[in-house]
């Protein structure tokens, strides 16, 4: 790719686009604003927005998962509720509540690396079911644990030694902070030599290894973030809902909803997660009073969106007009005649 | 003798296993499709045969006989709208698209049929408690007999349609290779709608059974695709004859961990299918080193 910029009258390669630049600048600007939110945002808005950011993650680690790495795991739940349960075992245990958050999605992440040299040795829909085994586990043995007190839970009492405004703000803050950090990290992985490895892992694996690329080492390590973003998002609903069910915790319906925003926004874009947990969070504000009727709405979108638009609405939007705003792939541009395309 | 009571219950829990897997195991070798919905469709015909016995007063064997081409059909309809063109976008498509349908399924029937838990126990009568007695106080239930009997009949049944009969030989042909099918005169279209369809009888079978062992709700399909998931792991997959012991290995692990804790079945039964996962990927000749991040393989 580097030696084509060198021969004349070759397509040139290029990253940035005068419109990437300007969506990065909007979104730094975006987040600078965020970053005051608990000042002008009343309480409502900062909750919900908090739960917002829970969602960017929960999307952007299923999507780096499955679009990226062409793992589709239905067990990520298995690290939403071990987050949540490490942060309530490592409070329980003294730890200052905030400093629990933080730390249990890191161990989460540790403890997904001997794991994933297990779990990645499935394949496809084997890896699917073989990860929500894993999850049920997970549930089972969290159960057994005495302070849990199996399905009737047990709170996260030390976070009510703040006020509920400095907590809501507290908890905005790190939701915004993990969100931020987590699809930064995405954003620079993706960008790098290995987030070429990745994709090209998932469009074929052996022709990947065969020139030379590190599967299992480039799986693992995705493999190891979305664990670690899973937890981190367990561990924020927990600050954000203090009680811990294991039940709650560890239902598949949170797979339902990653696979529903990634779906929907874009499967194996990097924008796309963020659209559909933005359209998520909207559907949810406006439906979620309609219960059951809402669930089986989701389930059919995803069924529909998987089966007609694989793309999902940003896939779409970028493969038409070839707009890529986060620019984590290449563009080429054809110096005579000018006519640009994108690779992603 | 209470141990060797244990494995004798955990066989006959296993025929029940067989029975849910096998339609699922069948699908997977000739499409290569893990349907997510499998469960959930197992629980849909177990309220659709509950729902024509009680309807029209008659006995659940008779309402399966009525539920069997209602399914058939149901099958051929999901292959032609949903599994055909999943299968054309790709090996993740129909993961995804397997895993809407379950999130539809099972919040459909919780919509339809509210969330009380239900039982076809009290329409089969004695059947369900009747058994017969041994010596040391072994009690054999009637409905774990017939249930083993039925399992054997079912996947003999399905291994003779493979070996013997036309359909079976272009199920082959194009779980082998439907391009090439295709070249000799097989509508591989039309061998995968019957495939589907025949998957889905074998699963209106499974539901009956469930409904008349145990109490089901709408909810229940995840768990019953997980264990059927798990039989055709441990037994190997692909082969019809070992879905029948992998469900009986994990039905008498289930039994086994339920001698431990009251959270033992469930445990039990996920760490046998563990175990054999692990033992496979040792056995497989792979690496050793990878297990503990010393080496990773430079080709998986």
């Amino acid at each position: 790719m580097k030696g084509a910029k060198d021969c004349e009258g070759a397509p040139a390669v290029r990253r940035w686009s005068p419109l990437s630049i300007a969506a990065i600048g909007s979104l730094v600007a975006l987040l600078a604003l965020l970053a005051f939110g608990p000042a002008y945002l009343g309480s409502y808005l900062t909750d919900r927005l908090t739960t917002l950011f829970i969602y960017v993650i929960m999307a952007s680690m299923w999507n780096a998962l499955a679009g990226y790495g062409g793992l589709v795991s239905v067990g990520q739940q298995a690290f939403f509720g071990l987050g949540a349960y490490l942060a309530i075992r490592l409070s329980y245990a003294g730890v200052n509540v905030y400093l629990a958050l933080v730390l249990a999605p890191l161990i989460v992440g540790l403890f997904s690396l001997p794991l994933s040299s297990f779990a990645l040795r499935l394949r496809g829909g084997e890896f699917a079911i073989g990860m929500w085994v894993l999850a049920e586990l997970a549930h089972l043995l969290v159960n057994l644990d005495g302070l849990v007190q199996g399905e009737t839970g047990i709170s996260l009492i030390a976070i009510s030694a703040f006020a509920p405004d400095a907590r809501r703000s507290y908890n905005y803050w790190l939701a915004l902070g993990m969100m931020t950090l987590l699809v930064v990290l995405g954003f620079f992985l993706l960008r790098s030599r290995t987030g070429a490895a990745i994709q090209a892992i998932r469009d074929n694996e052996d022709a990947a290894a065969s020139v030379g690329v590190r599967v299992f080492a480039t799986k693992r390590l995705i493999f190891v973030l979305a664990a670690a973003g899973c937890a981190a998002a367990g561990s924020l609903m927990l600050s954000t809902l203090v009680s811990f069910q294991p039940k709650t915790y560890f239902s598949v319906q949170w797979t339902a909803y990653m696979l529903f925003m990634t779906l929907v926004g874009g499967l194996g874009t990097f924008e796309g997660p963020i659209v559909g947990a933005v359209l998520f969070f909207l559907v949810e504000t406006m439906f979620a009073d309609t219960g059951v009727w809402y669930l089986i709405g989701l389930g059919a979108t995803a069924l529909i969106f998987s089966l007609f638009v694989p793309r999902g609405i940003w896939g779409t939007i970028s493969d038409r007009f070839g707009i890529q705003l986060m620019p984590v792939g290449y563009r080429l541009r054809f110096r005579v005649p000018s006519n640009a395309g994108a690779t992603p | 003798m209470m141990f060797f009571d244990q494995i004798l219950q955990g066989i006959f829990l296993g025929a029940y296993y067989a029975l849910i897997a096998c339609g699922l195991s069948f699908l997977f070798g000739v499409m290569r499709i893990i349907n997510l919905a499998h469960g959930s469709i197992a629980v849909l015909s177990a309220f659709l045969v509950l729902s024509l016995a009680e309807h029209f007063g008659i006995s659940p064997f008779f309402a399966l006989l009525l539920a069997v081409p209602v399914m058939a059909a149901a099958g051929f309809v999901l292959q032609r709208t949903i599994l055909e063109r999943s299968l054309r976008s790709g090996p993740l498509t129909p993961l995804l698209s397997t895993f809407g349908l379950a999130v539809v399924l099972d919040n459909s029937m919780f919509q339809s049929f509210g969330a009380n838990t239900r039982s076809l126990a009290p329409n089969i009568g004695d059947l369900s408690f009747a058994g017969w007695s041994g010596p040391g106080g072994i009690e054999v239930g009637q409905l774990a007999v017939l249930t083993l009997v039925v399992a054997v009949a079912l996947l003999s049944g399905l291994q003779a349609l493979l070996t013997y009969t036309p359909l079976g030989r272009a199920i082959r042909a194009c779980a082998e290779d439907p391009e090439t099918a295709e070249l000799v005169g097989i509508d591989a279209r039309h061998v995968y709608a019957a495939a589907t369809a025949i998957a889905l009888v074998t699963v209106a079978i499974a539901g009956t059974f469930l409904a008349m062992r145990s109490t089901f709700d709408p909810y229940t399909g995840p768990t019953q695709l997980i264990f059927a998931f798990e039989a055709i792991v441990i037994g190997g997959t692909g082969s019809l004859w070992g879905t029948l012991i992998g469900g009986i290995v994990l039905g008498v692990a289930q039994n086994l961990g339920s001698q431990v804790s009251p959270q033992g079945f469930l445990i039990g039964g996920h760490l046998a299918f563990l175990l054999v996962l692990a033992a496979r990927f040792a056995f497989a000749g792979r690496d050793w080193r990878g297990w503990f991040g010393v080496r990773s393989r430079a080709v998986a």
